[in-house]
């Protein structure tokens, strides 16, 4: 059930690109929420530039440890450098952003959300 | 899970020496127990252990779960105990998981629960087939995720999954200032709770362990010795609570002939314990070294604590006394084993002298002298420490031979007297000081269970090993050396003199004797000649007579026959 979904081709090396894999266990309601708000992030914020794996552990349970996941679901961002793990179900959008660097943890909260390029 | 039944808590033996003892058979088997302690008071050896122990002693493969020292690592630490991780790994006996975290890389967003962990457990359990599982040390978790209201939640379901699993775990923690572990993890692992320390009292280091609590299972209650050594963690169990082990009416020499006469005429009972108190000089460690000989010579293994001396000195200076050690060493039966005694404390130099006897397997040990360990802690201590190590060897039915320096001034049995109870056969050595020389002298304080001499002897000292002597009490008191070789010197004067008197009387009544003879035969002799004169001149007479008759006749003859018959004119 690992999928890769490709928003558009590849776009030009100065552009901004995010490679990202999502850790889940089965149809839980976490995991099923997170693959949700996952997809509507990346389409509102990094349209045709993110590729996104969804990877069961209860599949390929030996990747939980060869990737050091601990936490279900666990988003980790393989690009743009360095890597960062995002745990949780994704609701909290802010802190998705701020995660998937797209914006700065230094934007305040409530003062909108704002793409960066 | 959580049925209650009415047969008794299995366990799983950990293995661990000494550990097994005190639990009574080990971890509870199935479930979680947490071991908790300071930095480097030897959790993670005392699980990895448990898993090491589980897999080449009791077929269980196990699990390890690493949060802070990598594979690499904790392989190479357990190189240095003799165990080669990867050996175990490769075999697939043993699965190391490394959960590596990092709060910094964390970023929270929302509901989440620890499935990950979850699934890497049961792939490493399900990799191996595991029974053990070790997680060293969870708390680490604390650390790396926010959210401790999921994070508590999920421990909780993290151990009601382990006991579901059916594996024996070891969940390791750090101490907390207040409550036994820094997070509280004794509120979810409620089995079996063992709590590490390891503390510095006068500069010396102790480890000790405690069983703070065992559900469902006796326990012994007091704190625990252990030791980490090459061989891993040995604990040290006080046996002396139950005076139960059996004896023996075996007797074994004490190594000097006279001595065994002294006691009953066989020496000591085999298992027993024997202690020498004496003041410096008088002949403990070659009394010591006797036993061990006779032992030796037996073909018994001895084992032989030196504190005192090195080995070759022990050697060497036995040698000078007649007892040569070193074939004994040579041929394996022998064991010296020297240390200073201020060269570690003395729960160390307990488990030292039990992990010697574990591997040495000896019938005799020595220990020379016990005193030294005094100058390690306090008497009450010292006496704890004897009082468990006599009755482990008693338990094993190894004879103890301890000595004790005693000093100048106070009595023997003063200095002693808190090891009296402990000590089946109490040997007494001093000197006196007599006509400008010291001798030593030896006497028997008590011997349990057998008559024994009450006599002072003198305790000699040669180049043939020890001798016992015959002391002379005299009117100024007890007679040793030159004064008792004086005394022995008049005794075999006296004695010549009487002999030589009656030889002379012997000598006077023969000639006497022969003189009466001689003069018997003197006479009988004399008389003899008396009477042969006698018949000669008796003879003659009759010849005389005969021939006068016959020449009367011839006259007769000539001057004509008419002279009447009868007489002449």
């Amino acid at each position: 059930m690992n999928a890769q979904e490709n928003g558009a081709p590849e776009a030009g090396s100065d552009v901004q690109f995010w490679e990202l894999r999502l850790y889940v266990a089965g149809q839980t309601p976490h995991c099923v929420k997170a693959i949700a708000n996952l997809k509507r992030i990346a389409e509102e914020h990094m349209q045709g530039r993110y590729r996104i794996e969804v990877i069961d552990l209860l599949i390929n349970p030996r990747l939980a440890g060869d990737d050091q996941i601990l936490a279900i679901p666990t988003l980790v961002r393989r690009l743009p450098a360095p890597m960062r793990r995002i745990i949780g179900d994704l609701s909290d959008t802010e802190r998705v952003l701020v995660g998937l660097n797209l914006v700065s943890r230094s934007a305040a909260p409530g003062q909108g959300l704002k793409a960066l390029s | 899970m959580d049925q209650t039944t009415l047969t008794s808590l299995s366990k799983s033996p950990t293995g661990i020496r000494g550990l097994d003892e005190i639990t009574y058979g080990g971890f509870p088997q199935g479930r979680p127990t947490l071991v908790c302690g300071g930095a480097g008071c030897g959790k993670t050896l005392l699980g990895m252990e448990f898993l090491i122990r589980g897999i080449l002693d009791y077929a269980e493969a196990g699990v390890f779960v690493t949060f802070e020292e990598s594979p690499g690592e904790l392989a190479r630490n357990f190189t240095s105990l003799g165990v080669d991780l990867n050996v175990l790994v490769n075999d697939k006996k043993l699965a190391l998981e490394h959960v590596q975290v990092e709060r910094s890389e964390i970023e929270e967003t929302g509901e989440y629960n620890l499935e990950g962990l979850f699934i890497r457990l049961a792939n490493a359990i399900d990799s191996v087939g595991a029974r053990r599982l070790v997680l060293d040390t969870i708390e680490a978790l604390f650390s790396a995720l926010p959210n401790e209201f999921i994070l508590r939640s999920e421990l909780r379901r993290l151990f009601r999954w382990l006991k579901d699993h059916g594996v024996t775990a070891v969940i390791t923690g750090e101490r907390g200032e207040k409550t036994l572990t820094r997070y509280g993890l004794e509120e979810y692992v409620a089995d079996c709770v063992i709590v590490l320390d390891h503390r510095l009292t006068d500069q010396i280091a102790t480890r000790r362990l405690r069983i703070v609590k065992y559900r469902g299972s006796i326990h012994g209650a007091d704190e625990y010795p252990f030791l980490i050594d090459e061989h891993g963690i040995s604990v040290l169990p006080v046996t002396s609570l139950h005076l139960r082990h059996t004896v023996s009416t075996e007797r074994i020499s004490s190594g000097v002939a006279r001595l065994d006469a002294m006691l009953g005429g066989e020496g000591y009972y085999r298992g027993s314990s024997i202690l020498v108190s004496g003041t410096a000089g008088t002949g403990k460690t070659s009394l010591a070294a006797s036993f061990a000989h006779a032992a030796c010579a037996r073909g018994e293994r001895c084992l032989y604590m030196a504190y005192e001396e090195s080995e070759p000195q022990v050697v060497r200076n036995m040698r000078s006394i007649g007892v040569d050690l070193q074939p004994w060493i040579d041929g394996d039966l022998l064991k010296i084993v020297a240390a200073r005694a201020s060269a570690y404390g003395l729960e160390l130099h307990l488990a030292t002298i039990h992990n010697a006897i574990t591997q040495c397997h000896p019938r005799v040990v020595v220990i020379d002298p016990i005193s030294s360990l005094m100058s390690v802690g306090s008497y009450l201590e010292v006496s704890a420490m004897l009082t468990r190590l006599v009755d482990h060897l008693k338990t094993q039915q190894i004879t103890a031979f301890l000595t004790s320096l005693t000093h100048f001034g106070g009595t023997l049995e003063a200095t002693d007297i808190h090891m009296s109870s402990l000590i089946d056969t109490w040997l007494g050595l001093y000197s006196v000081e007599s006509s400008g020389e010291r001798n030593r002298l030896l006497y028997l304080l008590k011997s349990r269970g057998m008559a024994h001499s009450n006599q002072v002897r003198e305790f000699l000292i040669t180049d043939q090993g020890i001798e016992l002597r015959d002391v002379y009490l005299g009117t100024h008191g007890v007679l040793t050396g030159t004064a008792r070789m004086v005394q022995e010197a008049d005794d075999t004067a006296q004695v010549l003199v009487r002999k030589q008197d009656i030889q002379r009387r012997r000598r006077e009544l023969e000639r006497k004797r022969e003189a009466v003879e001689a003069r018997i035969i003197a006479v009988r002799a004399e008389h003899a000649a008396e009477v042969a004169e006698a018949e000669a001149l008796i003879a003659e007479e009759e010849r005389r007579e005969a021939k006068l008759d016959a020449e009367r006749a011839d006259r007769a003859a000539v001057r004509g026959v008419d002279a009447p018959k009868g007489g002449q004119s």
